[in-house]
């Protein structure tokens, strides 16, 4: 089951009209497939494919251009151990061989159980609080060999269940416009006219 | 006095102007509510009371400059549009991921109305029909935060149709990004929007502003350049302008981070704070950790070619930064003290930009890889003379001709000024030879160690020291 279920089915199709041409809709709709399976399968993209009206191999090609997308299962929790430079400088090699250690796995590892993958990240926009990871794309910042033993301690016993959803889920809210108040979007070939308020006056 | 606050870890608030972190200081400064009672909104409704080209005009004449990396005048971008092209679109850049950088990530998390205001105004005044909000994928707070802002500003009708019941209407469209640093050009960003693989496209001779998403004229601005809008039009021009220098008016926001006493972000006056202010002065970083002495630093994202000492007294202004042989980028500082291992150093940048590379051109994707391979090897202790050498070849392939750099008292050299020649579409590869060049060129003698003194351990140990030490372990 790896086609989107009929509750996302009515997502992707709220997501794709609001863009002028359907394969817009693309990377928010592998995000909601990697969502729903916590990785990107291929009837996946076949099913991705037939909603936005490209082929499956288009879907596979742009997919597999971007890190995000997972086309093994990954644990539930993924850590990424941020390595670039301001993260190095403070000591990121470090804390990745202690992950290492901790977990029982290198880097790029899936630990047996299936609840960590662990991987090396570039930068994470965190640069002034290093060294970072994120788990599931949530930080955790200044992170010292003990505080991570601690994490992991922690998730592996679903105490923090609350701040890190399982892998796939981004953001916990989603964009809903109302259809009365949407402008809704045209194909470009579809717009002749210039915007209303370019007449010279003020629009208030 | 320099403040932090424990919502907003990174940020140092200090006495100084504030245009777009003025709502920091609040712990719900990202609500609707926040962002009502501190002036919330009152730029767009001041735009909105004065025909389009008017604000247009306010932008231009404020010299609001992009803070993306390229400095580009934001009021200049939007006016190469051609003429009686429809429909143009706003896509918004928040797919920070420059090395050392991060201030769109806060301005998403701490004050997403602020953004969508600047958004709005940013349509109205150029006539931009729908606006794509591009959200960098590994930032899951910040897209949390952006999509509870926009929920709420659509159902109190700033977003939509007949926003403020007036005759403009703009809808703002939350996308995100999937994890790809090349995606941040503005030409990748905009394959990306179409469902792409975000590959750069050719340009010249068509930039987005002629032919951009779908064909179509498209504006791609910088978070923090649109952040900056909702205050000019609240404040007026002329207060926008009596911050900062003539050429680099206002304010920037400046991430400080490595070896310094108190790493951190800043909203910086622009064009007049100096190097030595950031990393020495005490409302900033607070000079070098444990009292160590500074060794180089990387002045704006890790893409530029490395400082040292000599450049500490330059502003933060293109005009002077240029010349000294670097670029003032995307904000970013990354400071390293005398304990840095300057080719380790150099390789995790190197390794970034080989990483990264979209495989589009063949300098980029062939050269940054050899260059880091390379490099790789000298940090390991299997390098040779011809190596080092052949850094600078494989960099010549990528950037034709002198490569800037900064000048150095005791070395003797004298700066080569930015840019460079670059045989590739973006800057990926170009970013790849940077750090690797600035290293060479400032700290040859450490490579040299490095290639003349082997370092591994060979496969039958020496007296047995490495045979011990498995024992022992």
């Amino acid at each position: 089951m790896s086609r989107l279920s009929d509750t996302n089915i009515k997502l992707a199709h709220e997501i794709i009209v609001r863009y002028p041409r359907p394969k817009s809709a693309l990377i928010p709709l592998l995000h909601l497939s990697q969502e729903q399976n916590g990785y990107i399968t291929r009837e996946a993209m076949q099913h991705l494919g037939e909603l936005v009206g490209v082929t499956s191999a288009e879907v596979y090609g742009t997919a597999s251009f971007y890190e995000m997308f997972k086309f093994e299962p990954v644990g539930k929790y993924l850590i990424n151990i941020c390595g670039t430079m301001s993260c190095a400088l403070m000591g990121a090699n470090e804390l990745m061989h202690h992950a290492e250690k901790k977990l029982g796995v290198k880097a790029g590892g899936t630990t047996p159980d299936g609840v960590f993958t662990l991987a090396h990240a570039e930068c994470q926009a965190a640069c002034t609080e290093a060294p970072t990871l994120q788990v599931n794309y949530r930080y955790r910042l200044r992170v010292t060999p003990a505080d991570l033993d601690r994490l992991i301690d922690n998730l592996r016993d679903g105490k923090l269940n609350d701040e890190f959803p399982p892998h796939g889920v981004l953001s916990k809210v989603r964009q809903s416009i109302d259809a009365t108040r949407a402008v809704g979007a045209k194909a470009p070939e579809d717009v002749n006219e210039s915007p209303a308020w370019l007449d010279g006056k003020a629009a208030l | 006095m320099s403040k932090t606050y424990v919502h907003a870890p990174g940020f140092v608030a200090g006495d100084r102007p504030k245009i777009v972190t003025s709502r920091f200081e609040f712990a719900d400064s990202y609500t609707l509510e926040r962002y009502l009672a501190t002036d919330g909104y009152k730029g767009l409704r001041a735009a909105l009371s004065r025909p389009a080209n008017e604000i247009h005009e306010d932008v231009k004449s404020a010299t609001v400059l992009g803070r993306g990396g390229a400095g580009f005048p934001a009021g200049t971008k939007w006016g190469l549009t051609p003429q009686q092209v429809w429909p143009r679109y706003l896509v918004v850049n928040g797919d920070e991921s420059e090395p050392g950088t991060y201030k769109d990530r806060l301005l998403m998390e701490r004050d997403p109305h602020q953004l969508i205001e600047g958004c709005l105004i940013a349509c109205y005044a150029a006539g931009l029909s729908q606006c794509f909000l591009y959200i960098r994928g590994e930032m899951a707070v910040a897209q949390e935060r952006v999509v509870t802002a926009l929920n709420e500003a659509y159902v109190a009708g700033y977003i939509g149709k007949n926003i403020l019941g007036s005759k403009f209407s703009v809808d703002i469209i939350l996308h995100w990004g999937a994890g790809a640093y090349v995606v941040g050009e503005e030409t990748a960003l905009i394959e990306s929007l179409e469902g792409n693989r975000g590959m750069p496209r050719l340009k010249p001779p068509f930039f987005p502003a002629a032919n951009g998403l779908y064909g179509q004229p498209t504006i791609v601005n910088n978070v923090e350049t649109l952040a900056n809008l909702p205050w000019l039009l609240t404040h007026g021009v002329a207060a926008y302008t009596a911050i900062g220098t003539k050429t680099s008016p206002g304010t920037r926001m400046v991430a400080v981070s490595g070896h310094v006493k108190r790493p951190g972000v800043y909203e910086i006056i622009n064009g007049t704070t100096t190097f030595r202010d950031l990393i020495y002065g005490e409302e900033f970083s607070g000079g070098i950790r444990n009292g160590n002495l500074l060794k180089a630093f990387v002045p704006g994202g890790g893409s530029a070619p490395w400082f040292t000492e000599d450049q500490l007294d330059l502003p933060f202004e293109a005009s002077q930064v240029g010349p000294a042989g670097s670029m003032l980028g995307s904000g970013a500082v990354m400071v390293m003290d005398e304990t840095t291992d300057i080719p380790a150093a150099a390789l995790t940048l190197t390794h970034f930009y080989a990483h990264e590379s979209c495989g589009k051109c063949t300098p980029c994707r062939e050269g940054g890889t050899w260059l880091e391979r390379i490099l790789r090897r000298v940090v390991e202790g299997d390098g040779t003379d011809a190596d080092l050498q052949q850094l600078l070849e494989v960099g010549a392939m990528i950037c034709p001709g002198a490569f800037p750099h900064a000048a150095n008292e005791k070395l003797g050299l004298t700066a080569v000024p930015f840019p460079y020649k670059m045989t590739t579409i973006c800057f990926v590869g170009p970013s790849a030879y940077a750090p690797v060049h600035s290293a060479l060129t400032l700290f040859r003698s450490e490579f040299e160690a490095r290639v003349k003194k082997r370092v591994t351990i060979p496969v039958t140990a020496v007296a047995g020291v490495a045979a011990n030490a498995r024992v022992s372990a």
